[in-house]
């Protein structure tokens, strides 16, 4: 029998760097989950961009809170969109968990959800559209600012139903 | 190695205080706990308080609720215990549980120790329905080794909860 959670890679930074990309994903799979345990150099969030698509094809709606405010926000037609509402310092330790439902069929836009913890900052809970059909084989990871410092760890997952 | 590991389950026969897996091996990369949870306690509106290590300091969390009709929000800092969510309460629907996913990255490494928690509550009653997301942080660099699961208001967990531990590998 065929395991149903996979590694299909991973990055541990050993250096300060710019961006994590994801390529070649496979379409075998049913859902992806990326797991993002990142180490930032400045007080920034991550920028996620699929298939090299930095057109304005991407929303979002967020809730949030951090422990005295809750609230929702969103956008609509923008270029890649923060995956977390909440800032990280460099100080502060946080965590991205993504999922990425139906991600290789090419007829629907593609939806996907976050959950961002930053004991320190906040906590939010995103979702996303990504209004493109074609299969997700790549996905970027990038800082809004300055780069991911030595330590930071990504990980990306498939699920299969079969 | 498999990537999605059981590593050990509890499934209560009869009300316990707490759950404790021990011995946790340092070979995966994350920790995975999904936990189906009912207390013996009418009106206790307890939550799940988890400890590593059975270290009771250093604990922190900051999470969002709702509840059908208000959305808030709540910080604790300095507690002895890691916040992990809402627990159906035993004056409520019978047969109801609450449902938790605890996700503990990087348990092993030498820096402080982030979590997440989604669980619910929902009993089809106007009584209690609580949708929950957040997080926290146990400050200390030491690689978890035990887990331990209790109620924070003190009853015991109900006879049918059920505790499962998954390891993941990146490797």
């Amino acid at each position: 029998m065929a395991s149903t959670y996979e590694k299909i890679a991973s990055t541990t930074l050993n250096s300060a760097t710019a961006s994590i990309t994801f390529s070649s994903i496979p379409n075998t799979y049913t859902d992806l989950v990326l797991v993002l345990v990142p180490k930032y150099v400045s007080t920034t969030a991550t920028k996620l961009t699929i298939n090299s698509d930095t057109t304005t094809n991407y929303s979002a709606t967020w809730f949030y809170g951090d422990g005295s405010t809750a609230g929702s926000f969103r956008l609509s037609n923008v270029s890649p969109v923060i995956i977390n509402y909440f800032n990280n310092t460099s100080a502060q330790s946080s965590m991205n968990i993504l999922n990425f439902q139906n991600y290789s069929n090419t007829t629907t836009y593609k939806t996907y959800i976050s959950q961002n913890n930053n004991a320190g900052a906040g906590t939010d809970a995103g979702v996303f559209l990504w209004r493109n059909t074609n299969a997700i084989t790549s996905i970027k990871l990038e800082p809004g600012t300055g780069n991911y410092d030595t330590g930071t760890i990504a990980t990306i997952y498939g699920i299969l139903k079969a | 190695m498999a990537t999605y590991t059981l590593i050990s389950s509890n499934v209560l026969s009869s009300a316990t205080s707490s759950v404790t897996f021990s011995s946790i091996p340092s070979t995966y990369t994350d920790l995975v706990i999904r936990a189906s949870i009912r207390d013996n306690v009418d009106s206790n509106q307890g939550a799940v308080a988890m400890t590593f290590n059975s270290n009771t300091s250093g604990y922190g969390a900051k999470d969002i609720y709702g509840d059908g009709s208000t959305v808030a929000t709540f910080s604790l800092s300095s507690i002895a215990y890691g916040w992990a969510g809402t627990i159906t309460d035993a004056n409520l629907t019978a047969n109801s549980f609450s449902s938790h996913e605890i996700y503990i990255p990087s348990y092993a490494l030498s820096q402080n120790k982030n979590y997440s928690v989604y669980s619910v509550v929902e009993t089809n009653s106007t009584t209690a329905k609580f949708l929950v997301s957040g997080g926290g942080i146990w400050s200390n660099t030491t690689a978890i080794t035990s887990i331990t699961l209790a109620i924070n208001t003190n009853p015991n967990f109900a006879s049918g909860s059920s505790f499962y531990l998954y390891g993941i590998s990146n490797a």
